[in-house]
């Protein structure tokens, strides 16, 4: 469980309001306790039978990071092993990107990390620290929608609505990216993200009408 | 017919109600409820495909960090339905559901056998993988072609002779193999998995020991809360399920599944809510999918394009403890004028999961061998197939013997084949080339019953002049708020935006589940009688309230735009507001049934689609694209042309996978499937799907019901894939009869 929290140490604010020095230098200190504990196998066993073990790992396999989630600094304490999806939907209640496959096949999680649309589900969290996050509830200006979320509701460029968080994060960065120059070209680099109630034309003609739009993504 | 679009809020293409929370992540599925105290459960799956569990050994995963609880059959509370379903006083039931944890039986690979819950859903990620089975294995038996003479008539129909799943015979048996002209040939499905892109998921919460609350992924509220009321033995009413949005489901949420009452029994355990999210994985084997089907089609028919005799048989897939059953058979009976038809429906058990109905079922696997062979026929007498299905086409129902209610089939097709290009079509395949491309046409029919269910609907009238209406349907994509929210505002003389449709919840009054294309004619003819009741409600209390309505009537007053007015006087008219102010009413409220009557009994309802198909096929590699794709529906009034023709696309790009790119491979060693994940079980993609157009009659049916709509879900995608098959022949010279149509089977 990600606890926010100020982490226990002061340190100089770098360049985008990170000291990724200082989290990686606990994540060290935690592993090497963790490490002396193996070595130590009956103390290791007799913690277990006392439940001990949970106590421990609460304790010690914790990474302080500090993410910069839609504008907000967050600074958290994860699990190592937490995906970047699993802190956003399960921990920060983020839950407009989705977990549609967890193996990176199918682009439901799709956010934007430093401005580059990323698999959510394939990123450790604890590899994000200082980075800047945008997902889906952080694309609106305000009250007012971003191009891309008003040209999906004009073309209906979807049904049931559970990837389109993804296919929006991924069509902005397509355009971004210049790999919208044509319906070709939209197709094939907006590939990685699966509509399965099938409105794809419909994703297109949106992408192609912001796109032609020359508004700012 | 005109008199009916007096307003003009039916058939435009209004932008969604929920447009806004889908494209801001403000929509919430079932596992995005934030509960107080929520735990996490992780499913453990069998490695085996037959056989009994010998050993379970959870201490491991019990002493995991943050482990609450591992449950499995020797230690799960118990299911006081499960005792009740095998009692002997009930009457024997056709199979069972899977219940979960209830016995060391295993029946399939992948059934859940442990649930873990934790305080996190990565310690129980973690603490799932320290489970350890053992299995006393048994010869499993999966492999559908080696065992296909196990294939049996289902106990319903063996029971009950009238039972339409018998066979069908009207004029001779098999008359096809006397004939001149004849084919006879064998169509093949796989496996095909419904792969919504949200997984299956459920937050189940004991809010006290008899009450329970589920946030749950479900076509069906009202389903979902009596069998959760009858497995728990407690009063209906105090389960409550929620289900506002429902991340796609085409059919796989019609039915109660083993994970749903494995969260509920955690969740009694832990006494704390529980989330239970499926992997992609687990979708495979957990919740249902497209049965495996072998079809066999003999056709006879004179040389100029008369069919005189259909055979059609049909073999579907099912799992060991659940006859699974669908319509496969059903077009066949009923789409063309033959005088002779014979149908024989079968079914075989497997040692795999149960099935269940994905869009278009039993049809869709129905159509493609028809439609095939259709093509097939005309190709041996030599007739275009579109003149040859014009030339079979009927103006009666000949399987019932009654009219239809309306048909326009015929308008369908002409429309289609004008905008697909159809005069382009070659006679002789494989002479068509775009460059180094082959060009090829073809076309499918499809048909779905018009059905119609009971429905009730509640609406309330504020004194600030909005409505809302209440109904336990559900949305899990077609767009039915927003559909609804048009049918009132046409029968309320209220504009949309004052409008509110909520749906989603086992509070508000009953629905069909959404399955079978029929939300808009049953709970629309709901909406219907709800905001007729709500004017009759308005015209009373100005006919008893106000001078210049004395004695009005409410069919002799205008509604327009959430005012009310006498014909004669149209000045003198009153907002719905100010009607209830005057009263010093705060609200108005009415809730109305509506349900078929005996028009079933005197008029044959079905909706119908016809897609046309481009496709291009490199000679070299095979490699096949779809260029384009038109599809031309007969489904009555089309309330909102946008997302009805986004429901159309959907379908036609769901045929483009059955047609190229979908199917299970199982590995018989094991009884396990090879494709279990989007990488490997091939969905399309942007890259798969042309452009498509779709044209609807747009002609009301109001036999059917008070808004003249027929369904469109499943017609959208029966028909599509044997369209695409058809053109593929017409491109190459080759039939492909067994899907998916991949490359290594052109070359």
């Amino acid at each position: 469980m990600a606890v926010e929290k100020d982490l226990p140490h002061t340190c100089s604010q770098g360049e985008k309001g990170q000291c990724p020095n200082e989290a990686r230098r606990d994540f060290l200190k935690y592993s090497s306790i963790l490490t002396a504990f193996a070595f130590m196998p009956n103390m290791a066993v007799k913690a277990a039978d006392l439940k001990l073990e949970e106590k421990l790992v609460s304790a010690f396999e914790k990474v302080n990071v500090t993410l910069n989630i839609n504008g907000k600094k967050r600074k958290l304490s994860i699990e190592p092993r937490t995906t970047l999806l699993d802190l956003l939907r399960e921990q920060l209640n983020l839950t407009g990107t989705k977990k549609g496959c967890d193996y990176g096949q199918c682009g439901a999680c799709t956010v934007h990390v430093d401005g580059q649309r990323v698999l959510s589900c394939l990123s450790l969290a604890a590899m994000q620290d200082g980075k800047k996050i945008t997902t889906i509830e952080g694309l609106a200006d305000g009250h007012e929608l971003h191009p891309m979320q008003a040209a999906f509701i004009k073309h209906d460029g979807f049904q049931c609505g559970y990837c389109t968080p993804g296919q929006i994060m991924s069509a902005v960065a397509c355009i971004r990216e210049g790999h919208a120059d044509s319906d070709d070209e939209i197709r094939e680099y907006m590939s990685g993200n699966i509509c399965r109630c099938g409105a794809y034309p419909n994703i297109v003609n949106a992408i192609k009408e912001v796109k032609n739009g020359g508004q700012k993504v | 017919m005109k008199d009916y679009f007096f307003q003009d809020s039916v058939g435009k293409p209004m932008d969604r109600v929920d447009g806004r929370q889908k494209v801001t992540g403000a929509a919430k599925y079932s596992a995005e409820y934030e509960l107080p105290n929520m735990t996490h459960a992780v499913l453990v799956g069998s490695i085996i495909a037959k056989g009994r569990i010998k050993s379970m050994d959870t201490k491991k995963a019990e002493n995991a960090p943050g482990v609450l609880a591992v449950l499995y059959h020797q230690n799960a509370p118990k299911v006081p339905g499960y005792v009740q379903a095998a009692h002997p006083s009930e009457p024997k039931p056709v199979g069972q559901p899977l219940r979960a944890f209830y016995d060391d039986k295993v029946y399939f690979n992948g059934q859940p056998v442990a649930v873990v819950v934790a305080d996190t859903l990565e310690r129980a990620m973690y603490a799932a993988h320290l489970v350890k089975v053992t299995y006393e294995e048994e010869k499993h038996a999966t492999d559908f072609t080696k065992n296909v003479s196990k294939a049996f008539l289902p106990t319903a129909a063996q029971r009950n002779p009238k039972h339409p799943l018998n066979d069908y015979v009207r004029g001779k048996k098999d008359a096809y193999k006397t004939a001149d002209i004849k084919i006879e040939q064998e169509y093949v499905i796989p496996t095909e998995v419904h792969n919504p892109m949200e997984l299956q998921s459920i937050v189940a919460h004991w809010e006290a020991n008899d009450k329970l609350t589920v946030y749950d992924k479900t076509q069906a509220v009202i389903g979902t809360q009596n069998a959760f009321a009858k497995d728990w033995d407690i009063p209906v009413e105090n389960v409550k399920v929620i289900a506002t949005f429902v991340g796609g489901a085409f059919g796989n949420g019609l039915h109660t599944w083993p994970h749903e009452t494995a969260a509920i029994m955690a969740a009694k355990k832990v006494n704390r809510p529980v989330k239970l999210v499926l992997t992609r994985e687990q979708m495979f084997t957990m919740v249902g999918y497209r049965p495996h089907a072998w079809q066999k089609v003999g056709m006879s028919a004179t040389p100029d394009g008369k069919i005189t005799a259909i055979t059609h048989e049909a073999i579907g897939q099912t799992s060991s403890y659940e006859e699974f059953t669908e319509s496969t058979l059903q077009q066949t009976r009923m789409m063309y004028t033959s005088p002779n038809v014979t149908t024989r429906y079968r079914i075989l058990p497997l040692d795999v999961s149960t099935p269940i109905w994905m869009r278009g079922p039993g049809e869709a696997t129905g159509a493609f061998a028809l439609e095939s062979a259709l093509d097939e026929m005309a190709h041996v007498i030599g007739m275009d197939p579109l003149e040859f299905r014009m030339r079979n086409h009927t103006d009666r129902d000949p399987e019932k013997d009654l009219p239809w209610s309306t048909k326009y089939l015929k308008e369908a097709m002409q429309m289609g084949a004008e905008r697909i290009g159809w005069s382009k079509r070659p006679n002789i395949p494989g002479t068509l080339k775009n460059g180094e491309w082959l060009v090829g046409y073809g076309m499918g029919v499809g048909t779905f019953g018009a059905n119609r269910g009971r429905a009730k609907v509640r609406a309330v009238l504020h004194d600030d002049g909005t409505v809302v209406l209440q109904c336990a349907t559900t949305d899990i994509g077609p767009g039915t708020g927003t559909a609804m929210v048009q049918i009132a505002a046409q029968n309320l003389g209220l504009a949309p935006e004052k409008i509110i449709f909520e749906l989603g919840s086992s509070l508000y009054p009953p629905s069909p589940s959404q399955g079978g294309s029929a939300t808009v004619a049953s709970v629309g003819s709901a909406v219907h009688a709800a905001c007729k009741a709500l004017q009759q409600r308005l015209a009373t209390l100005v006919a008893d309230n106000d001078a210049g309505f004395k004695g009005a009537t409410a069919d002799k007053l205008t509604f327009d735009n959430g005012y009310l007015s006498l014909a004669a006087t149209p000045a003198a008219r009153v907002s719905f507001a100010d009607v209830l102010k005057r009263q010093k009413l705060k609200e108005i409220e009415v809730t109305e049934e509506s349900k078929p009557g005996d028009e079933r009994t005197k008029y044959s309802m079905y909706s119908y689609s016809v897609h046309f198909a481009e496709v291009h096929v490199h000679p070299l590699t095979g490699q096949i694209k779809v260029a384009k794709i038109v599809s031309c529906a007969d489904a009555g009034t089309i309330v909102n042309t946008k997302t009805a023709g986004n429901q159309m696309i959907g379908g036609a790009v769901g045929g483009i996978g059955m047609a190229l790119t979908e199917g299970t491979v199982m590995d018989h060693r094991f009884g396990r499937y090879v494709t279990k994940d989007l990488a490997e079980y091939h969905v399309p993609v942007h890259a798969d799907a042309p452009a498509i157009d779709v044209f609807f009659v747009n002609k009301p049916d109001l036999i059917n019901n008070p808004n003249g709509t027929k369904g469109i879900g499943e017609i959208a995608i029966i028909g599509v894939a044997p369209a695409i098959a058809n053109a593929v022949f017409n491109a190459t010279g080759k039939r492909i009869r067994e899907l998916p149509i991949t490359p290594d089977k052109l070359i």
